[in-house]
Order: C-alpha cells, then structure tokens, then sequence
C-alpha cells in the first residue's frame, strides 16, 4: 500500500451543526473499547491501486466531522492543476479490526469517499463514480447485486528479470495434501471472512499455481470494497511465506490468464427483477434488455474492465478467455454467459459478464457494465439470437457474423473514446485521465522492443 | 431528571399532580413544538389528551413520538369516557391510560408506573441469551467470553434479532428496521449480514440465528406459543 503524501492538516471545519451519525459513535466506541491504536483510511485511485492513510484514534473524532485533507496530485487520477487539496471522508459503515493486526497493537480500517473541500463528490474518486450509477440504477427501483470469480496465481517470486516460476504443478480441481499454496488459500479464506467477506467456493485452477476463489453475491458498492480488500489479503497472506501473488492477467505462456467472470442481477426489492417464470430459460425482460445492453457497448467499456496491455494477451489466447461479443447459456467461449439455474431457484437467476480481469478498477468496472446494460432496459434494446456455435473455433465464429472484443488495448481505447456511454458513466475527470493515461502506457509498449522479436529476427533479418 | 411531555388541556389540575409527583413537564400546543421543546436526553413520558371532537391530534402526536429514532417515550392518553372506544384501534400508540374526569391520585400512581416499566427497558445495557452478550452502551458484543469483531451493521442487525429472540423477522422488515431506507442494496443484504454473523460467532454458535424458509430469520429457540 501507498502511503499518499499527505500533508494530513485537518480541513477548516465548515459545518456548524455536525451531528454524529450512530454508526460513527459506533465506530468511536469500539475503537476505545479495544485499544485501537491505528486507524487506516482507504480509497482507491483511477487505476484502482490501494492507497491508505493512517490515523491516530484521537484524530477519529474530528475526521468523521471535518473529512481529512490531504494533497490528491501525487494520486493518480486525483491530479488537477488548480485544486489539488481533496477531503477524505470515511464511511463509518464499512469500519473492521484489521484481523492480522497484532493484539497488542489493534487497527482498524474505513473505507472513504473523497470529496472537494466544498462537500461535493470528487469526480475523480472511482468509488464515487460507482456510488453516482449505483444512485441511477436504484432510482429506476433496481439494486445491483455482483458475485466476481477472482483468479490468480502464487508464484515463487516477483522478480520479473527471472523466469516465472508457479507455486505448483497441480490442476483444475486438485487436491494435494502436501500443496503450500492450498494452506495459503485456506488461510486466506479463513482471513477473508475475518474480514466479513463470504467466500463461496475456491479451489484450483487449470493453469499451474493458478487458483480461484468465487464470493458470494452482494450489493456492486460493497463488492467494490470487499475486492479491495481481497487482493491485499491475498497478497498479504502469500508474502508472509514468501510466495508472490499476482493478480496480472496473463503470467505465464501457453496455459490460460486470470480473468474475473463477473456474475450479475438487478433487483427489485426481494424479487430478481431477471427472473420471469413465463419467459424462455426463465430470463425477464429486464434481464434480456440488460444482457443486450452489455453486448452493444462491450468494445467501448473494454479498456475499463481490461486495462493493461498484458490483459489482451488473456483475451487472445484462444484458451477459456471470452474473444467473441455473443451470449449462450451454457458456452464458455462467448462473453455473456446465462448459467441454467435449478428448478426453484429463482434468485440465482443471473448473466455471467467474461471479460473483466482481477487486474481492473471493480469501482469503474462494476460502473461501466451497469451503465451498458441499464442502457438496454433504458432504450429496451433487443436480445440477438443466442450463439449455439464453439466460438473457440475461430473459423466458426467469422462465419457466424459475430464480432470480437477489441484486440488491444490500443483499439480498445479508440471504442472507449468514441463512447458516450462510457464518457457519462465515468464522468468528464476521469474519462480523459483514462485515456490519456492508458495511451501513454500504449505508446511506451508500441516502443518497446520485446523478447518475441529478438528471438525471432535477430539472426534471420 | 424525568421530563414529560403535556399536551392540551393542562389543566391547573393536572399540572399539580406533576407537581406534587415531582416531575418536571412541559406543556406544547402542537406537534412541532414536541420537537422544539424536547430535552436533551429526549421525552421520558408524555401525558396527551384526547379530545371527544378531534381525537386524531392526540393520535398523531402520539404517532409522531413513536416514529422517532429513538422512540422511548412512554405514552399516557386521558381520555373521556365517550372516547375510549376510539382507543382500540390505536392500542400501538399508548402505553397507558387514564379516564377523565381523573382521580390524581390514580394519575400519579399510573403515570408512576408507566415511568418505572419503560425505565427498565430503557436502562438494560446489556442483552444477553445464552453464550452470547452485547452491551449496548459500549457496542460490544461477546460469545463464550471472547469478544466478536463486528461492524456496526453486523452489530446492529444481531442486537435488533437479540432483543427479540424468538421471533420471525421478514428479509424487508429487518431492512427498513436495522438499515433504514437509505441503502442500496436489496434484501440480500440481509442474507449477506447473517452469514458474516453465522460466521464471526464461530460453527457452535452458528446455529443462534435460524433461517425459516421462505419467511426470513429469527434469532434462538422458537417460541412454543
């Protein structure tokens, strides 16, 4: 975790009648009932890296009624020439004890919402941005409930001048007793719910080292948050036995990247809004408006929910990673997968969204594929014909008329530039930060003379 | 200090008997001014009347005190003889009544009580069933002696289902009651808190809260009634 260079000054306070919220007095007494000495306050940069500024209890008091200052231009994405001084505000609702602080030494943390010094949202804090479609979505009477399959690999170190090397050889399903990374994995699940993360299922993956572990679905704000919080203990747990977690889309060569299949309903009220019984595979109206949407728009939210260069060599490598924007019920190859629910299950209704990698902002992934299928109810847009084709099979799928995600980042930020959707979603800041940071990342990678072709044309050329 | 809340026809008389009971009241002519009069530490009773023409004020202020977030205000009715029946219809509005023309000797005495029942509800700090205790003055919860690390939604919705063991709550009305409107996600929510719970109050005690199908979630044994 970053440390921001906070010039932590309290901010003026602005507001007379400040009255402490419950879940604030909440959070100050427990803090003083267990001998808190840390707070940690967290949010999230454009890229959605971790960052986290500590606080002394005795501060507690004054940032839950002032916000904390701090000077956002060193954040990337918080950069602005004129203001650059922001306000952190935690959200005292998402307040735990840090499950591996030590006992004589207890932390907390908070997740925060940043703001201008004025109280307004900051347009360039992701969590917001995700807090403004969540607004949207709930006023057309919807609550957006996500389940992310978060995959990685444990690798034995981190040093990239050295060959990667996997924790292990095992594979999809495995289960070996002598196995270092499945204590790993149990520890961290262990830690997860600690942590008042659900985890349902884990489990190994195909791919050497590479491992899986699906949560169970919640609200899209409180995912954001808890995947946050997931990726740092993954990696936290690995480090303290010297293994490298890394949640990079593509490692390794020849054998399948880490994606993040996205799992997703609205809801109205109790109901699942993508349930009708009535209606072909049981999907709603809504669901297939929804579905539509997310089809439509794919190419332009790509970059989001894949921003590094390296998550495109995921998506092309023709292994279980989705290439092709089609729907099937029970087809792995297409982008949108709808799952057959059992008989009298309605609430596990739900889309399967195939593009996403752990390595993408959740804040502004969750916002953009909300966004694109809100779209789609919105303008009722209509369902194409599910693909009954292998689209893993490349000639088949050009024949079938189906087109494909962007096959760069570099063209996938050429759709996002060209997408109104997007642009609103993500609001005006971070739009251009985006795309200015990304084609930078672009441009050196374009420079860059790689392995690949020393091997390749060196002695011949 | 105990304050009550007096509403309309205060009169002399039964200003006295709050005298003489030494309570300290305060008279109001109308509903916002039970907001703009309220003490500090909130209205411990109110004393309101109902009058024969418009009984529906008397209802509605009454109403008003039960809606705040911290509804402790025990209620007293007076109310004539003509307009007792208006009562059954409104039994969630009042904790006590008394008859008017009233005998201030009975209005102390039920006013006396009524101030002693809800102080002993008002005044436990700590809710305790079986392995499990949460203070709530400190918001600390513990099971078995060891102390649970909850947030304050995890904590709200355990002492919410502990206050009332034995009872069915439904997924939406532990929502409006436990959250409030004011939240984004959806009755899984509720699904989602109960399992953190299930699973910070360990296996053995997992089993406090149960899941009645298709109904919702009640916490400890069912109740034989």
């Amino acid at each position: 975790m970053n440390q921001p260079c906070a010039q932590v000054a309290l901010a003026a306070g602005q507001c007379d009648h400040w009255v402490m919220e419950p879940q604030e007095n909440y959070v100050l007494r427990t803090v003083e009932e267990r001998g808190v000495r840390l707070v940690r306050l967290w949010f999230t940069d454009v890229l959605g890296q971790h960052k986290s500024v500590a606080i002394p209890p005795a501060e507690l008091e004054k940032v839950f009624e002032e916000g904390l200052q701090f000077d956002g231009s060193s954040i990337d994405g918080f950069s602005r020439v004129q203001e650059s001084d922001v306000l952190a505000r935690p959200d005292a609702r998402t307040f735990e004890l840090l499950p591996w602080a030590r006992d004589d030494e207890p932390s907390g943390l908070m997740f925060c919402n940043i703001e201008q010094l004025d109280g307004s949202p900051f347009a360039g804090d992701p969590r917001q941005v995700l807090r403004r479609n969540l607004d949207r979505a709930h006023a057309a009477g919807f609550t957006f409930n996500v389940a992310p399959e978060i995959e990685f690999f444990y690798l034995k170190d981190a040093d990239p001048r050295t060959q990667v090397e996997p924790m292990d050889n095992a594979s999809y399903f495995d289960l070996t007793t002598a196995d270092v990374s499945s204590d790993l994995r149990k520890t961290t699940q262990h830690m997860l719910e600690a942590l008042s993360i659900p985890v349902e299922y884990s489990f190994h993956e195909d791919a050497p080292g590479q491992h899986e572990i699906d949560l169970q679905y919640t609200e899209a704000l409180a995912m954001a948050d808890s995947i946050m919080m997931f990726r740092l203990v993954v990696r936290k747990i690995a480090m303290e036995r010297n293994v490298h977690a890394t949640f990079m889309p593509k490692p390794l060569d020849g054998v399948q990247g880490s994606g993040m299949h996205t799992h997703l309903s609205l809801w109205r009220g109790d109901e699942n809004a993508f349930y009708d019984p009535d209606q072909q595979y049981g999907l709603s109206t809504v669901a297939q408006q929804f579905i539509a949407g997310t089809l439509r728009h794919a190419r332009e939210i790509t970059a989001v929910t894949n921003q590094l260069i390296n998550s495109y060599k995921r998506l092309n490598d023709g292994l279980e990673a989705p290439r092709w924007v089609s729907w099937a019920r029970n087809n792995q190859s297409t982008l949108v997968r709808v799952p057959v629910v059992k008989p009298g299950k309605p609430a596990a209704t739900r889309i399967e969204y195939r593009a996403p990698d752990p390595a993408c902002n959740p804040y502004l992934t969750f916002s953009l594929i909300l966004a694109a299928g809100m779209k789609g109810i919105e303008e009722g847009y209509e369902l194409q014909e599910e693909t009954r084709l292998n689209l893993f099979d490349q000639k088949s799928a050009s024949e079938a008329g189906v087109t494909t995600l962007p096959r760069s980042l570099d063209e996938a930020l050429y759709e996002m530039e060209n997408s109104e959707l997007v642009q609103e979603a993500l609001g005006e800041h971070i739009f251009e930060w985006f795309l200015r940071n990304r084609r930078a990342e672009w441009e050196s990678y374009s420079r860059h003379v790689t392995q690949f072709e020393l091997d390749r044309y060196l002695a011949r050329w | 200090m105990t304050t009550v809340l007096v509403y309309s026809d205060a009169s002399a008389n039964l200003g006295k008997v709050l005298d003489i009971g030494n309570f300290s009241w305060k008279a109001i002519d109308d509903v916002a001014a039970a907001g703009e009069f309220e003490p500090v530490n909130g209205w411990d009773g109110a004393v309101i009347t109902v009058n024969d023409d418009t009984p529906e004020i008397a209802f509605n202020l009454a109403k008003t005190l039960r809606a705040r977030e911290n509804a402790e205000t025990s209620i007293m009715l007076l109310v004539s003889a003509d307009s007792l029946p208006e009562l059954t219809d409104h039994t969630e509005l009042f904790d006590e009544f008394c008859l008017t023309p009233f005998h201030p000797a009975e209005l102390e005495a039920r006013l006396e009580l009524m101030l002693a029942r809800t102080d002993g509800d008002s005044g436990e700090t700590i809710i305790s069933y079986g392995p499990l205790s949460l203070n709530v003055e400190t918001y600390q919860a513990v099971i078995d002696g060891r102390a649970l690390d909850l947030t304050y939604m995890e904590y709200e919705l355990l002492r919410y289902l502990a206050s009332q063991p034995g009872k069915v709550f439904g997924r939406e009305i532990l929502l409006s009651e436990v959250w409030g409107y004011d939240y984004y996600g959806g009755a899984r929510t509720v699904d989602v808190h109960i399992r953190r719970l299930r699973a910070k109050m360990g296996e053995e005690h997992a089993n406090l809260i149960s899941t009645v199908r298709s109904v919702g979630y009640r916490f400890g044994q069912a109740r034989w009634t």
